[in-house]
């Protein structure tokens, strides 16, 4: 077991100290006082989430709240740099491929991945093949989760634990939860040197305006969202209006003479830039799904001759598929010709007869994977399973093998949280968001979440995850002067709570 | 501006608009069914109420033949299955903002989420049936705060406009309906030549038009005599200074259609324009002798008609 915090139970690691001093003077019942603020903030700004299928008490609604923890994941900016430079690596690398897949198909040429894991991938787009995109581009806003666990000698190492290429979600948390951190606990900042997050809709905005079409002067940019019933509306249009774009659904556009154009109150207005959050499959009926009212009839053809522009890229998830996860180290090699940054979890591919035979043998240790599954959705966690799961997921696997792959389960580490019975450790995650646009750039630290219930490795938010806020130190400690003189009293107070709490 | 946000924009501000004018209304009726007077009299305040909104067959249908107070509140109040009820007014004002709110400023988002969250505590802890007045005070004034947090904070851009058109609008059809209503429930033609205890009981009623919509002062002010009732209708329907008058209701209209058409000559602007000069040159006399009824009949006609040209030019254009 690895803890962000504690190196051991008795001393906390050196980018702790500081904020564990801070946290020590905090009587209980004012952090229970913060707790029930922030809650009530959230609720008031509407950071709500919809869960499918769900009601609430009254039957009418099913928004929720994501949980979100008082304590900051804290990384120290050593870490961070080298985090940096791999994901910079390894979205690099990503985009080299998927732009491959569509051209000239040297990987393959090569023999590092069989062509039938690319060409039967129910994700690999036929229809763009051939087709040139802005800068080669195709994962504008790449989400690439990082876990750590703890290696042989105890020290605990990030992996990659999965690319989400698509349309991956989750920023507006992590900028609302730095903006509830400082607001509830400003001393803090104060004392602290915590890299900045809030630029990060202006440099989105930079990476889309960017990728317009070229000859375009001043380009509309717009996000595209299936509508307020998604369960990350509240995200799409929050980006739209801290980037001063227009949010629009898909009966909100239309095309013709083969360009893209919006309706407005002044008459159809060209749209260059189409920042979508609607899977590729929904995005226009004539090409794809013929039933889907999400995406614009037409929309492909006016993309395929470059008269706009859509991020991410039409077929990106030919390479974010967990069947093409354990070759993304060889991308690496292959195409960038360096050595990978970022460890890959060791990954066993069941379409192997080997690695389905160990993967049968052991699945009470193993974490087991849809290889299109999604959101902490269609996962075997073995150790956490009963015995009828297994035996259910046994089944499934022998009959499609190559749905599926599977991991070690690695003992994610854990970081100090609030729960009913106190802080408590909880097992943690990290997302970054990597922005490809003229550069590869991203802001520090990306969005933590953490699996409240006592042992769970699941930290999805439709699966009863929280979030944290993630500190990037621009050092590599956190820092506490206790105030002097009244305040000294306070802690007398609070040491005074303290016991009142415990029942002293 | 994508013509759904106007569309969102536009309906957002008009069940805003129209919570507080129900609250008005109900909170008149609840203060006046508390005088000493026959049930008659009461049950025909409360069926004048369910008129005015057209909602006799729909109360019906829920509640039977029989008219009480508690149930016309009710229906009025916290029935969702009533799409005019205060909660599913506003209600539907905070789908409309969520479904635009990267238009809002957060400070007008936050305000309409924030009143849906509280309106739904406070029916569900008695809080209403505790304070009915206090109730209807916090929709209006609910209201009050949703309009000063736009105007004090929104840029003044098409998105503005569009809210400022729902709003008056809205408050042009609702003040012809309450004017309305009121002087058919006296059922006492012009001029008035009942006696005296008629003359008092008629004073508490002129006297509760004019505080459903905060205008008991105002007349006091503007008229300094005693209530009489062509002056209470021509303050409410041809005063440019009263607020809520159905004439200051389209002037505010008028200025803010301009703001977002680039067509100064379309339909929309000439029925708005239109309807605009009738009421500047009326004289409240004519009005009166051709029957009042008939005048607010035609003019909620009008209203309406002005509402679906406004949302085929700006709101839900066809294809082009």
């Amino acid at each position: 077991m690895f803890d962000e915090m504690n190196a051991t139970p008795a001393s906390v690691r050196q980018h702790y100290q500081g904020y564990q001093r801070w946290l020590a003077l905090q009587p209980a019942d004012v952090m229970q006082a913060r707790r029930a603020e922030a809650e009530m903030i959230f609720r008031r700004v509407g950071i709500t989430f919809a869960v499918y299928g769900d009601k609430d008490e009254d039957g009418s609604g099913s928004e929720r709240l994501i949980p979100f923890d008082l304590i900051p994941r804290i990384i120290p900016a050593h870490e961070w740099s080298t985090m940096e430079k791999g994901l910079i690596q390894r979205v690099t690398a990503l985009n080299r491929f998927i732009h491959d897949v569509y051209h000239e198909q040297d990987i393959i040429k090569a023999g590092l991945i069989p062509s039938e894991q690319i060409f039967q991938n129910a994700q690999f787009r036929p229809e763009m093949i051939g087709v040139n995109v802005p800068g080669n581009i195709y994962s504008h806003i790449s989400g690439i989760d990082i876990v750590r666990a703890p290696n042989a000698q105890g020290e605990g190492e990030y992996y990659v634990l999965e690319d989400n290429l698509r349309v991956p979600s989750g920023v507006s948390y992590m900028l609302e939860d730095r903006k509830m951190m400082m607001r509830l606990f400003p001393e803090l900042f104060s004392q602290n040197r915590v890299a900045p997050v809030e630029h990060y809709p202006d440099l989105l905005l930079e990476t889309l305006r960017a990728m317009a079409p070229p000859a375009t002067a001043a380009p509309t940019v717009v996000v595209l969202t299936p509508g307020m019933h998604n369960s990350a509306y509240f995200e799409h249009a929050f980006l739209a209006q801290q980037m001063g774009v227009e949010l629009v659904e898909g009966l909100d556009l239309f095309v013709k003479d083969n360009f893209v154009y919006m309706r407005t109150t002044r008459g159809p207005k060209r749209v260059d830039v189409i920042y979508r959050r609607v899977d590729d499959d929904f995005l226009d009926p004539l090409a794809f799904r013929p039933n889907s009212t999400l995406g614009c009839a037409g929309l492909l053809n006016v993309y395929r001759s470059g008269n706009v522009s859509i991020c991410n890229a039409i077929g990106t998830g030919v390479a974010d598929d967990k069947s093409i996860y354990p070759y993304v180290p060889k991308m690496i090699e292959f195409y960038l010709g360096e050595k990978p940054i970022l460890k890959n979890v060791p990954t066993f591919m069941c379409r192997n007869p080997d690695d389905l035979k160990y993967t049968l043998a052991n699945l009470k240790d193993l974490v087991v994977k849809e290889v299109h599954g999604a959101g902490g959705y269609g996962m075997l966690v073995g150790p956490a399973a009963t015995q009828a799961e297994i035996e259910d997921f046994r089944r499934a696997l022998l009959a499609n093998p190559s749905g599926y792959i599977a991991q070690p389960t690695l003992s994610l580490s854990t970081c100090p949280t609030y729960v009913e019975s106190g802080v408590a450790p909880r097992h943690i995650d990290l997302r970054p968001f990597v922005l490809s646009g003229k550069e590869v750039q991203m802001v520090p630290g990306g969005l933590t979440r953490v699996a409240l219930k006592d042992g769970s490795l699941v930290v999805n938010s439709s699966q009863g995850g929280g979030t944290k806020d993630t500190w990037i130190l621009e050092t590599d400690a956190t820092s506490f002067t206790p105030p002097q003189g009244q305040s000294q009293s306070q802690s007398q107070s609070s040491a005074q709570a303290q016991a009142q709490a415990q029942g002293v | 501006m994508l013509s759904r946000t106007a569309d969102h924009l536009f309906w957002m501000s008009r069940y805003t608009e129209r919570a507080e004018n129900t609250a008005r209304l109900l909170d008149v009726n609840y203060q006046t069914s508390l005088l000493p007077q026959s049930t008659d009299d009461v049950q025909t305040g409360w069926r004048g109420l369910l008129s005015i909104s057209e909602l006799q067959p729909a109360y019906a249908a829920r509640y039977g033949e029989s008219i009480t107070a508690k149930d016309v509140m009710d229906f009025m109040v916290r029935d969702e299955k009533n799409p005019s009820s205060i909660v599913s007014c506003l209600k539907n004002a905070r789908e409309n903002a969520r479904a635009v709110r990267g238009t809002l400023t957060t400070e007008v988002w936050e305000t309409q989420n924030q009143t849906y969250l509280e309106v739904i505590r406070m029916l569900r802890s008695g809080d209403f049936e505790r304070d009915p007045g206090k109730f209807f005070e916090w929709v209006k004034f609910r209201s009050h705060l949703s309009r000063g947090v736009t105007s004090g904070t929104m840029l003044q851009d098409e998105a503005y406009h569009f809210l400022r058109v729902g709003t008056f609008l809205e408050r042009a059809d609702n003040t012809a309906r309450l004017v309305d209503v009121k002087f058919h429930a006296i059922q006492s033609d012009f001029p008035n030549v009942a006696g005296e205890e008629e003359q008092e009981h008629d004073f508490y009623h002129w006297s509760a038009i004019l505080r459903s919509v905060s205008a008991f002062e105002v007349y006091r002010k503007v008229y300094r005599d005693v209530i009489k009732p062509e002056r209470v209708a021509e303050l409410l329907i041809l005063r440019p200074d009263m607020p809520r008058s159905l004439l200051a209701c389209l002037n505010e209209l008028i200025i803010n259609l301009s703001m977002v058409t680039s067509d100064p000559l379309s339909e929309t602007q000439r029925r708005a324009g239109k309807l605009r000069s009738d009421l500047q040159y009326a004289r409240i006399d004519e009005i009166l002798s051709a029957g009042l009824h008939a005048f607010l009949m035609q003019f909620l006609d009008r209203v309406n008609e002005l509402g679906a040209h406004i949302s085929r030019e700006f709101l839900v254009p066809v294809t082009r």
